[in-house]
């Protein structure tokens, strides 16, 4: 005790114990928002083993052979096992080409490939884990919650209905009607191309899931005004009176004011 | 023999009832009146019938609407059918909206036939003024009748956007949000006019009230009585006819009303009330239940207005942000107001183009008699221009919609779209001009010389020659009954001077009426099938562009 209180007038006293408070909050905050990180031990050694030879031959050409990045794709270390999952099953890895967003295709890989590729970048550093079950369970939700979350957070890019819409430099926002509600859940929590991350601290489990039976019942809910057109809102409805209404009455017209031959 | 006696008998029922009617209101003179006046039989001419009848379906949904609708804004929580708003507290007027649209028996379909009647007004409207222009049925003695037309689109787009904003719904809150921008822009007295029209700072809770007083009570009765007027003048001036043998300056070849054109006119309604209850069954407009409440933070992507509100939207939207600046400390926000100016320069020039054509050419007369298009070069060539102007506009507010589903850049849209605002109205009015001109001298030829029949014949002496089929006189009347009027030069004032205004009139009157096709005159005509041009190609000497001044 005597030793610290000589020392408490120490030049370097306050540089500690500002470092000794930034640890304690920083700590306690990662201890307390307990974001859902996913390590190695979900997946077995020979997933791990298995997911780097797939990474090596695969994504290592922009990723970098330890997943560190390069000047053709971030790093890889820390984004968890979630981005993997949404980014592969979804087909927009390993990249088509380069261009201004990452386009949606085909999956490239079997389901337990992805799973072991997203094993071996879980082993590299802690991050987002394929969600639970019971987080993607919209009998679970509340969509009127997740409606008013989603014209908050979501529907300044997404259309309120999840149509999709325009980013800058032609990236855009994809339609979500068709998007599981696995990849609702990541997209979120790993936040892909330009979108951005909405954490556990962000948007809780519980608000995901509202969030995510939100687009999945407007999406199926069947319309009752009759069809869409895209639910695109009120250019696609001025084209339509204009291509379909106002022609069909134009041929009406024409149609009145023929001679009788 | 009996069926006769019935016939009879009802007839004399009939007539009756009409002595009755006759002795105590003495109709028969305004019906004999009305019965005969003349209409002429065109397609063109139904146009504004599209308009006049889609506002009696938006008077009739409307008023059904109003009976469930309630302009408040008190908050309550929301507890209907629509799952994905239950418990969310939201306005009275977007909750009694929601009531109308799912709980309202017929009230959907009623919704969005008004809607879609609403749509299909302002297009029918537009179409109909774009004939009125092109066919130059806007000049004397049908000026004021213009001139209302165009007061009727403006307060049809002031009457559909304040049914717009009337749910409350996200969409048209964010549409408000613009309406109040445009507002607080105007310089000094912005935001005493915006706090006014709101009752306080946006949005505040008197508006959606406020609106409904504008669409359900003042805007209609303003289009009903320019409708009324215009409808009158209708009446009064009688309608244009297109040239044609027996048409003239003096009398309207067509169908009479009763009963011919009434049955016509009347089905025409049927049809259109069709039309749109087809629409309204099968496809979903404006689906605010889609939107949820208004809040003034979220803007959703694709927030658009109705069409005939786009063109202001799309200024908005291409408009560059150095338009806004300082002076000593004061924003301009000229890249707002610029929306506003170019709107009431838009409307005003069209409302005041009869008296610059007029004035141009110099040109007192009346005219009952329609310009083929093609026929005015240069007036067709500037609408075409102001349309493409108007489109660019108003494409430029779906940019973003453009950009998804075409794979463009949404800067790169934006840029094409001010390249466009600035050079297609150009490249429209050289455009058209040139290929007005063309068509005039196509037609020129082909009075001249007849239709090509593809039938070679090879006379004695081994050459070769096409025949030609000459164009019936009712061919040939429609490609020469008109006008070419040429370019007068400035002409000296009372004092013999002149003035600076008329040097004025004659450069622009020089621009745009020296280059002009006049019609085949008669002598041309026999020149033409006196030495045998009407059957010979190729051995043609004459100078094909005789008709073409310069």
């Amino acid at each position: 005790m005597k030793l610290l209180a000589a020392r408490r007038r120490h030049p370097m006293a306050l540089v500690v114990l500002l470092l000794v408070g930034m640890l304690l909050t920083g700590g306690a905050y990662s201890l307390f928002t307990g974001n859902t990180t996913a390590n190695a031990e979900e997946y077995s050694t020979a997933q791990v083993e298995e997911g780097q030879k797939l990474f090596v031959s695969n994504c290592a050409t922009c990723h970098g052979m330890n997943a560190e990045g390069s000047e053709n794709g971030p790093s890889l270390i820390g984004v968890g096992a979630a981005a993997v999952d949404f980014q592969v099953s979804t087909g927009r890895m390993p990249l088509q080409m380069h261009g201004p967003q990452a386009q949606v295709k085909e999956p490239q890989f079997s389901e337990e490939e992805i799973a072991a590729m997203a094993g071996y970048v879980a082993s590299l550093g802690p991050g987002p884990a394929v969600p639970d079950e019971e987080w993607l369970n919209t009998a679970e939700g509340d969509s009127a919650a997740g409606g008013g979350l989603f014209r908050t957070n979501c529907a300044m890019c997404h259309n309120v209905v999840g149509s999709g819409g325009a980013l800058t430099r032609g990236k855009y926002a994809p339609n979500l009607s068709e998007v599981s509600e696995k990849h609702l859940y990541e997209a979120m929590q790993t936040g892909p191309q330009n979108m951005p991350i909405f954490n556990d601290a962000n948007l809780t489990p519980e608000e995901k899931r509202d969030v995510i039976t939100y687009v999945r019942e407007v999406s199926e809910t069947p319309s009752a005004g009759g069809f869409k057109l895209g639910s695109l809102g009120p250019v696609a409805e001025g084209l339509f009176i204009w291509f379909f209404g106002l022609a069909g009455v134009i041929g009406i017209t024409v149609w009145l004011t023929a001679r009788s031959k | 023999m009996s069926t006769t006696q019935q016939t009879n008998r009802a007839t004399a029922i009939v007539g009756d009832v009409a002595q009755w009617t006759e002795d105590r209101t003495s109709a028969s003179k305004a019906v004999r009146e009305f019965g005969r006046k003349i209409f002429p039989s065109h397609w063109s001419f139904m146009l504004g019938e599209v308009a006049l009848y889609s506002f009696v379906i938006l008077v009739l949904t409307g008023t059904f609407l109003t009976f469930w609708f309630k302009p408040a804004m008190a908050e309550v929580i929301y507890n209907g059918p629509w799952t994905p708003l239950r418990g969310v507290t939201i306005s009275e007027a977007y909750q009694s909206t929601l009531e109308i649209s799912f709980e309202v028996r017929g009230g959907l379909f009623i919704r969005q036939m008004h809607h879609w009647a609403a749509l299909l007004f302002m297009a029918g409207l537009s179409i109909h003024a774009l004939r009125v222009f092109f066919t130059g049925a806007f000049r004397k003695p049908r000026e004021l009748n213009w001139v209302i037309g165009i007061v009727l689109s403006m307060v049809g787009l002031g009457a559909g956007f304040t049914g717009y904003s009337l749910p409350d719904d996200l969409l048209s809150g964010n549409g408000l949000r613009i309406i109040d921008g445009l507002l607080k822009s105007i310089p000094l007295v912005g935001t005493y006019i915006s706090f006014f029209l709101f009752g306080g700072e946006f949005p505040g809770i008197d508006i959606v009230s406020r609106l409904y007083s504008l669409h359900i009570m003042i805007l209609p009765a303003v289009l009903i009585a320019l409708i009324g007027v215009h409808m009158m003048f209708l009446v009064i001036h009688k309608h244009t006819h297109w040239a044609g043998p027996g048409h003239t300056e003096k009398n309207v070849v067509g169908e009479p009303v009763l009963p011919s054109f009434a049955a016509k006119a009347g089905g025409f309604f049927f049809m259109i009330f069709a039309v749109i209850a087809f629409i309204s069954a099968l496809f979903t407009t404006n689906p605010i239940w889609n939107y949820g409440p208004y809040d003034p933070s979220p803007v959703s992507a694709g927030t658009q207005p109705d069409w005939y509100v786009g063109w202001a939207d799309g200024i908005l939207r291409i408009m560059p942000g150095w338009m806004e600046f300082y002076i000593f400390g004061y924003p301009i926000s000229l890249n707002i107001n610029i929306a506003i100016i170019i709107m009431m320069g838009f409307w005003g020039i069209a409302a005041i183009w009869p008296w610059i054509e007029s004035w141009l050419l110099k040109d007192r007369r009346e005219h009952h008699i329609l310009d083929r298009p093609r026929n005015a070069p240069t007036r067709t060539a500037l609408g075409v221009a102001a349309v493409v102007w108007y489109a660019v506009m108003w494409a430029g507010a779906s940019g973003d919609l453009v950009a998804v589903f075409f794979h463009m850049s949404l800067n790169d849209m934006i840029y094409i779209f001010r390249v466009l605002f600035i050079v297609g109205p150009f490249i429209a009015f050289f455009l058209t001009r040139r290929i007005c001109i063309s068509l005039q001298r196509k037609d020129r030829e082909l009075v001249l010389h007849g239709h090509e029949s593809g039938h070679i014949i090879r006379l004695p002496h081994g050459e070769f020659q096409e025949r030609h089929i000459p164009l019936t006189p009712h061919e040939s009347w429609k490609l020469t009954a008109f006008e070419a009027p040429p370019a007068i030069p400035a002409q000296p004032g009372a004092k013999g001077k002149v003035s600076g205004l008329e040097r004025v009139r004659a450069a622009m009157a020089k621009y745009f009426y020296e280059e002009r096709v006049t019609p085949v005159t008669k002598a041309e005509l026999d020149a033409a099938h006196g030495d045998h041009h009407g059957e010979v190609e190729g051995d043609d000497h004459r100078d094909h562009s005789a008709g073409l001044e310069k």
